[in-house]
């Protein structure tokens, strides 16, 4: 088992471990990340599927493919993957997520490689993946170029990184920290600061940077009539992803 | 996580299905061919013999197929073995009738040219959609069908389900699906309580045959006892659907048919000519009975098991071939994104979609009910003048019209004609 490399934050990591347990009930604190994640999964899915050619209407389309989740948390992300036929390894840095995720694995019948590790440790190590799922991180690690360029050199040529986060703006902090952390309670305060938000932009730039070829954006949107997420062409306020190819 | 030796069991144990379901009758077999054609393996578990739902003898029950249910049969693969027995429903007269007095002045009608894809409906026979749904099923490599056996106990664990049979055996999946009707043991074993109330008054079912053509017209009369529905079948021949206050009904039932007919025939005219009985008589007590939820532990409940609602608008079929395909429709997109099918957030999804739209239905047709139900003068006038405008208001009554035929609210991808 490899230490947790410089990057990140110790106190990001605690304020992970103390929740850990909560990541799998879908009325606990992670809440707001069981709601949007059919439509993380969906544009996911997608990206996957189209880049490597497979049939999502088959059984197990990704089989073949290595994936890193890197910030498994609980394994919301690395458990559809693996039911999908990818061979998955889950990376958190906070080594509490890591029973959990082990445990929720086993009960649901799904082999999984969890490690407490980070990108970099795997990075150093010469691990290859055809697959990089990078979700909700780049927020909270120290250095975000230096973290990307380790996700890059994970990848096979011709490997795709989907990279998410939350854009910096008025809007994204009275929805992202004042609604979510304050008024609604669905995460816990202190959870997200606004000041290492990024934006589209400076996302694409610090892809560029990486070494990577970012291909696609997109908005997740909370509609909060129908109380449900949905993704936007457009409306890349708050929540946004994005998709990069590592040119061959 | 309170016992995972057992868990790890069930894991190791190879399932038998993906998906179990319990019921065979209609809504049962219709959810296990849309599954099937997503991918699934599914096991039906049903307590009558084959032999007894492929009986082929007609016995005077027949369905208002809505154009969106008929939609979804053609997409399963059954409806070409059912076109043949289909009788098209070209147009829908309503009348507020009053025996004796014959109809009011006012009536709506509604014609499939008001929609521009054919027919409003189709009326079918029971047996022959029984036939059509077993000789689907046998003909399908991935359903496995157990006939003539009840289930006697059900245990959710976190990985799957396991359902326990009156023989002893035991049939697994990862999710449970009752269809067994609105006194569903499915939804009594998961601790589902039910809502609802009785009427007070029973439908009398029958089919007859006449000396003039229906010309693929249905009627609905709206009587003081409670309201007539005349539905045409292929030929010569029509569903009568009626109702009365339920001690009347079951005197009425009792009778001779030679005198249940007299009492029949002044109720709705001579429109047809000379009419006779063709097939058996039925009563249905009409209550309203709605599970207090939809799901649960690894469960999902379909069509009456949700919720058996009044007959008086034919739409009880067509509700829960609602809940056939927007429940496959739910399942099939969670596991294209590698969601756990069974897990709480996938079946709530299925639970919203289709719990508004039967609480909205069940007291729609309830109200209608309750207001036409009436002899009380006022009321009359008032639902007379009300018929005379939805009548004579275009917009309005296409609206009816597409209603009648199942194109509104938020229509499963099944019923819209295409593939999930």
């Amino acid at each position: 088992m490899q230490a947790p490399a410089n990057t990140v934050d110790p106190s990001e990591i605690a304020k992970f471990e103390a929740m850990a347990a909560e990541w799998w009930d879908p009325n606990g604190k992670f809440k707001p990340l069981h709601m949007l994640n059919p439509c993380r999964l969906d544009y996911i899915t997608q990206q996957i599927a189209g880049e490597f050619e497979r049939d999502l209407t088959g059984p197990r389309p990704f089989a073949g493919l290595r994936l890193l989740d890197i910030g498994c948390g609980g394994g919301l992300l690395s458990e559809p993957m693996a039911r999908l036929g990818a061979e998955v390894v889950g990376a958190d840095a906070a080594e509490g997520n890591l029973p959990v995720a082990r445990i929720h694995a086993e009960q649901s019948g799904l082999n999984i490689d969890y490690r407490h590790t980070t990108a970099e440790a795997l990075a150093e190590a010469g691990e290859q993946f055809d697959v990089i799922l990078n979700m909700e991180v780049v927020e909270h690690v120290a250095d975000p170029l230096s973290y990307l360029t380790a996700t890059q050199q994970l990848l096979k040529p011709g490997g795709l990184e989907i990279c998410s986060t939350i854009n910096r703006n008025p809007k994204s902090y009275a929805v992202a920290i004042f609604g979510a952390e304050v008024v609604m309670r669905w995460l816990p305060k202190g959870t997200h600061e606004w000041n290492k938000f990024i934006t589209p932009d400076e996302l694409f730039d610090l892809l560029r940077q990486a070494g990577l070829d970012p291909v696609d954006r997109k908005g997740f949107v909370f509609n909060p009539i129908l109380w449900s997420w949905s993704i936007s062409d457009r409306d890349l306020s708050v929540n946004y992803v994005t998709a990069s190819v590592k040119p061959e | 996580m309170d016992n995972p030796e057992r868990l790890r069991i069930l894991h190791l144990m190879d399932m038998t299905s993906d998906i179990v379901i319990v019921g065979g009758g209609l809504n049962g077999p219709a959810l296990a061919l849309a599954l099937t054609a997503t991918g699934h393996s599914v096991t039906v578990i049903d307590a009558l013999p084959i032999k007894t739902r492929k009986n082929a003898a007609f016995d005077g029950r027949s369905y208002a197929l809505a154009l969106a249910s008929q939609r979804l049969l053609k997409a399963i693969g059954v409806w070409e073995a059912v076109e043949d027995h289909a009788q098209p429903m070209l147009e829908i007269k309503v009348t507020d009738g009053h025996a004796g007095a014959g109809p009011s002045p006012f009536f709506m009608h509604f014609d499939h040219a008001e929609l521009e894809d054919g027919p409003m409906g189709y009326m079918v026979e029971d047996r022959h959609l029984r036939r059509a749904f077993m000789d689907a099923m046998a003909a399908d490599p991935n359903i496995t069908q157990i006939n003539g056996k009840t289930v006697v106990a059900q245990e959710a664990l976190q990985a799957g389900v396991s359902v326990t049979l009156d023989d002893g055996s035991k049939v697994t999946g990862k999710l449970l699906v009752g269809c067994d009707g609105r006194k569903s043991g499915t939804a009594a074993r998961a601790g589902i309580k039910r809502t609802g109330w009785d009427y007070g008054q029973t439908a009398l079912v029958c089919a007859i045959e006449h000396e003039m053509s229906h010309d693929g017209i249905a009627h609905q009369f709206f009587m003081p006892p409670g309201p007539l529905a005349i539905l045409p079948l292929t030929g010569n021949r029509s569903s009568i659907v009626w109702s009365e206050r339920t001690e009347m009904a079951h005197r009425i039932n009792a009778m001779e048919p030679k005198t249940y007919m007299q009492v029949l025939r002044p109720r709705f005219g001579d429109f047809l000519g000379q009419i006779k009985l063709a097939g058996d008589r039925f009563t249905y007590p009409l209550n309203l009975t709605v599970a207090n939820s939809f799901v649960a532990d690894r469960l999902a409940l379909v069509g009456d098991a949700a919720h058996g609602m009044h007959p008086i608008a034919g739409q009880g079929l067509n509700a829960g071939l609602r809940d056939v395909a927007a429940l496959a429709e739910v399942l099939t997109l969670a596991e294209r994104r590698g969601e756990d099918m069974a897990s709480q957030l996938v079946l709530e999804r299925y639970q919203q979609w289709r719990r508004f739209d039967t609480a909205t239905l069940a007291l729609a047709t309830d109200a209608f009910n309750r207001l036409f139900s009436n002899d009380n003068p006022l009321l009359r006038l008032g639902r007379d003048i009300g018929m005379g405008v939805v009548g004579s208001l275009p917009g309005l009554r296409r609206g009816f019209v597409r209603e009648a035929a199942g194109l509104t609210g938020d229509l499963p991808k099944l019923m819209q004609g295409r593939a999930i």
